[in-house]
């Protein structure tokens, strides 16, 4: 086993060099929840490479042992219809390896849906991840600031995204911190993260949304809380206040650069929080609020 | 003028307009050489309106053959794009609209038509039967497969192609995100060829249920058979799907109901539920003829019978009904909590199971067995190594907690490729070479086909290999360029290298066609393989009529009992045969049909009324046509069997 792991760390570290002299991102995790997610997929790799290994080496063994060119002329093949000892054996192996991965995939599942290990009774950053045609725009209702296209994150926190979209579906993703998920136009989706090492991250929008969709990523910065505060001082101190106009024209399709602003959309246009579609909660309240929002969110523009 | 401007490309290009040109002068050169020659009467007497299942079958075989190469054309444009970053060979409206014509040719157009072809040739063959079931609705399923791949290929010149993937989640795909008519494309001949499938399924089953020879029972049909019953249960179940999902899609964006819109409590996940209820059995729609295909191959070429044919049976069964459980897994990350995703997570796994079991069951054949490493084999061979990756990724995307990285990057698309190519393409390839001497009276080249595998398969791994690792880097899928910065240039530029050898293979296995029809031999006899089920106790090239004897059948390796132990399985006196006649109604119909598509893709509602009427009508007059078909006499019978009876005798 061991030798194993060691084996397929430095086929995995081999190839990585050669990709690019850097870890693989989703392997190389900066916080608890990637920390999770990169564990099962080193025990998933491990598991399967038992798999593999055995396919390739019995069907290497059949090939050649039992080859034409290899035989005498008048060797006929046996008729074998099958035998239970052998069938067993090939239902039963697949068995115990389907059911320990399940054990892995749920526990590391509930895992990464809560709150980060370690982070329960601390009260998260909460920040709204909200995304345009082709943008990303982050808003900070504690802290009553709104970025776009950027995120700064004290580290050492437990970080609550709430994802939500004004156009196609897309997906938030930072792969150094965790898993992505989707943001939707109707409803709220909640990730949480948490970032253990500062540094710059890679995020995205991972999930196709049109022509602008490969440029649609945005920065990442974490960063001791000290600091994370002081920026927060600056901004609120600096920045000029979002209105409702201008948001509108950050709506507009097309790409932006990095923006930043004192206050955030949020009060102006509330994101489509308290109910799921798929279920049949949609009562009257629902039914105003969608009104409202179709009034803000006209696409008839482009 | 603003009529006409609805039909102009949208985003045009060279490219495109230079397609135009080809398409054009494609079409009138068809038109000429047709009239020069005479032949517009054979083709209509002989192809357009044959009810004839081999014809049918040949007919799926050259339209899949064109759309793989409409299909790979698109994968070689986008590979090229992304070989280097920030490179301007596509821009981003095209690469949109080439991975999305890929997606849909590829798995509707190519892969469906594929399986079909082979299913249409060689099950009636292999049950003993004269024709399917229902010879001239098995003609209209193929018009509507034709008609709509049609439909969707003109997109490329009149209109625009769609854009939003070959999943088309809404809202993208909705009026307010894909103004182009594409979507409308997308959704139409999707519909039609869909429809043909569906009848193919319902076809198929009451084929082998009713049509079997005398005493095959059902643990006595070939694999193949077996295969292609279950499929064609879940294109029964899965299609209808498929059918609302595209009506609904359509109404939003003909008629501007909001049923998968943002606003107006549209649900846009309602879109992705029933897309992938369908798109996964969709999946094993594809793959399990594939599993038949191999075993008839692996067992003929190791001189043995399949090994754990119960456990075969068994394990298609159980993936079948399977494969209706677990389609959440393709939006693990839609936030519906850690229960569901957990549960989905398993049934996922679980597939692993029966799959697992079948490649053991194949290789455990091979045991013991004296094998010929013809080409058919080769790519059964090569299979089972490169979709055991493919699989085991499957399983590592089946774990919830990792397909939220895994999720929309290039490993996806690098395990799907890992099953489907494998899976689909080898299969094909695979069947195609080993039935080809019985559709068309001669072998392909050995030595050609296996260069071409050769290509093929290192090719393959090369394109794909890479992107697994590009994936775990970060790399997302359907991203037209990325920057320097992101150190994806290298490895991208492999596959694109990679994806050259696999276009040298393919384009080997059609100087293969060409090159057998020139040089190979016609004296092959009519089992040159030394195969073991009934396709090939039949003629060479195949009778109308199949059988001149119905044969009878105790076991599922027929032609092996006949040939080893002298079981007879041609007996009593030969007698007059029932065919149907020819029908020129399903080809008519289905041109009506693409007129239908065309008019509702442009919303022109007169034309969309009046085809409509015209498809009820065809459907009214073919409820009081009386045509009870022909008789064959034992005279003509007996002439065409003249000189095949005698070794047919012989045997007995
Ligand atoms: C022959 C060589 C092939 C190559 C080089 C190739 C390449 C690719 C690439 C690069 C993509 C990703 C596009 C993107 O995410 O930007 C893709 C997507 C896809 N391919 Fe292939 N492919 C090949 C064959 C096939 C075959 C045989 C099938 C199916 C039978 C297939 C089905 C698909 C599907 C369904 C997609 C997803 C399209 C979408 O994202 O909407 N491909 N292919
Ligand atoms: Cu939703
Ligand atoms: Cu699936």
């Amino acid at each position: 086993m061991i030798k194993k792991w060691s084996f397929l760390s430095l086929v995995f570290a081999l190839l990585s060099v050669l990709a690019g002299c850097e870890p693989l991102m989703v392997l190389d995790p900066k916080g608890p929840q990637a920390e999770t997610t990169a564990n099962v997929i080193w025990i998933s790799i491990a598991t399967m490479a038992i798999v593999v290994f055995a396919v390739f080496g019995l069907m290497a063994y059949v090939v050649f042992k039992y080859r034409a060119s290899k035989q005498s002329e008048d060797y006929e093949p046996p008729h074998i219809e099958g035998n239970p000892i052998v069938e067993t054996i090939i239902v039963a192996i697949p068995v115990i390896i389907i059911i320990f991965l399940s054990i892995v995939t749920v526990k590391s599942t509930y895992e990464v849906e809560a709150t980060p290990k370690g982070y329960e009774d601390q009260k998260p950053l909460v920040v709204y991840a909200s995304s345009s045609d082709w943008k990303w725009h982050f808003s900070y209702p504690e802290e009553d600031i709104e970025t776009v296209n950027y995120l700064y994150i004290p580290t050492d926190r437990a970080l609550e995204f709430r994802l939500y979209s004004y156009g196609p579906i897309t997906s938030f993703w930072i792969p150094q911190l965790g898993g992505q998920k989707y943001a939707m136009s109707d409803m709220i989706t909640t990730l949480h993260l948490a970032a253990e090492v500062p540094g710059e991250y890679m995020g995205r929008n991972a999930n196709f949304s049109g022509k602008g969709f490969a440029e649609n990523i945005f920065h990442v910065e974490a960063m001791p809380p000290e600091e994370f505060d002081k920026w927060v001082e600056d901004v609120k101190a600096n920045a000029e206040p979002l209105t409702e106009e201008k948001f509108e024209e950050l709506l507009e399709p097309g790409h932006l650069g990095q923006l930043t602003f004192s206050g955030t959309h949020l009060g102006f246009l509330p994101p489509p929080e308290g109910h799921h579609h798929g279920s049949n909660e949609h009562d009257s309240e629902h039914d105003s609020e969608h009104a409202h929002k179709d009034e803000d969110t006209n696409h008839s523009g482009h | 003028m603003d009529y006409f401007d609805r039909f102009a490309i949208p985003h045009p290009s060279p490219a495109i307009y230079a397609s135009m040109v080809a398409i054009g002068l494609t079409m009138i050169a068809i038109v000429i050489g047709l009239t020069y020659f005479k032949k517009w009467g054979y083709l209509w007497d002989e192809w357009l309106t044959t009810v004839d299942h081999k014809r049918i079958g040949i007919m799926y075989l050259i339209s899949a053959l064109l759309m793989l190469f409409r299909g790979g054309v698109d994968a070689l444009m986008m590979r090229a794009q992304t070989a280097v970053p920030d490179n301007t060979l596509l821009d981003a409206q095209h690469y949109n609209e080439v991975f999305t014509t890929h997606g849909v040719v590829m798995i509707i157009f190519m892969a469906m038509p594929f399986i079909y072809a082979l299913m249409n040739f060689v099950v009636p063959l292999q049950i003993g039967a004269r024709d399917v079931a229902f010879p001239r609705l098995n003609a209209l399923s193929f018009w509507l497969f034709f008609m709509g791949a049609m439909l969707f290929n003109i997109s490329f010149v009149i209109g625009g192609s769609p854009d939003a993937g070959w999943t088309s989640y809404f809202p993208l795909a909705g009026n307010d995100f894909s103004q182009s008519v594409g979507t409308n494309y997308y959704m139409l001949s999707i519909q039609i060829a869909g429809i043909g499938t569906l009848i193919s399924g319902i076809n198929f089953i009451v084929t082998i249920f009713k049509m079997r020879a005398p005493n095959m029972k059902l643990m006595k049909m070939p694999m193949f058979t077996w295969t292609a019953l279950i499929t064609n249960a879940i294109v029964v179940f899965a299609f209808p799907v498929l059918t609302i999902a595209l009506l609904l899609g359509t109404m939003d964006r003909l008629f501007g109901t909001h049923i998968f819109s943002m606003t107006n409590g549209g649900m846009d996940m309602l879109w992705a539920n029933l897309f992938w209820v369908w798109g996964h059995p969709e999946v094993y729609i594809l793959i399990l003829p594939a599993f038949g295909i191999y075993s008839e191959v692996i067992s003929t070429f190791s001189r043995r019978n399949l090994y754990g044919y119960t456990s075969m049976v068994a394990s298609i069964v159980i993936i079948s009904f399977f494969s209706f459980l677990v389609w959440m897994h393709h939006f693990f990350t839609m936030g519906q909590g850690p229960l569901s995703n957990s549960i989905f997570s398993i049934t996922t796994m679980a597939i692993a199971i029966p799959t697992g079991i079948k490649i053991f069951n194949w290789l455990l054949t091979m045991r013991k067995g004296k094998i010929r490493f013809t080409v058919p084999m080769l790519y059964s061979v090569g299979f089972i190594p490169i979709f055991t990756i493919g699989g085991v990724t499957g399983v590592m995307l089946g774990m919830a907690s990792a397909d939220y990285q895994y999720h929309n990057t290039m490993f996806l698309v690098a395990h799907f490729h890992y099953t489907i190519i494998p899976g689909v393409v080898f299969a094909m390839l695979a069947g195609l070479t080993y039935w080809w001497p019985k559709m068309f009276g001669f072998m392909l080249n050995e030595r050609i086909g296996k260069w071409a595998f050769w290509f093929v398969a290192i090719g393959f791994n090369v394109t794909f290999f890479p992107m697994f690792f590009t994936g775990l880097d970060g790399q997302a899928r359907r991203m037209y360029t990325y920057s320097e910065a992101t150190g994806f240039g290298p490895l991208n530029m492999l596959s694109f290298v990679g994806a050259i050898g696999l276009a040298i293979g393919f384009a080997l296995i059609v100087y293969n066609v060409y090159y057998s029809v020139r040089h190979s031999s016609r004296d092959i006899g009519s089992d040159p393989w030394d195969a073991r089920t009934l396709e090939w106790a039949t003629q060479t090239p195949v009778q109308s009529y199949n059988f001149a004897r119905t044969p009878q059948v105790d076991s599922i390796e027929a032609l092996w009992d006949l040939k080893r132990k002298g079981k007879p399985i041609f007996k009593g006196d030969i007698e007059k045969i029932h065919m149907p006649n020819n029908s020129g109604m399903p080809f008519i119909m289905s041109c009506i049909f693409f007129v239908w598509g065309f008019s509702l893709v442009f919303s022109m509602w007169i034309p969309a009324i009046i085809t409509t009427i015209a498809i009820f009508a065809c459907m009214a007059y073919r409820s009081f046509e009386k045509d009870d078909g022909h008789y064959i006499s034992v005279e003509d019978i007996k002439a065409t069997e003249k000189d095949w009876e005698v070794l047919a005798d012989e045997n007995r």
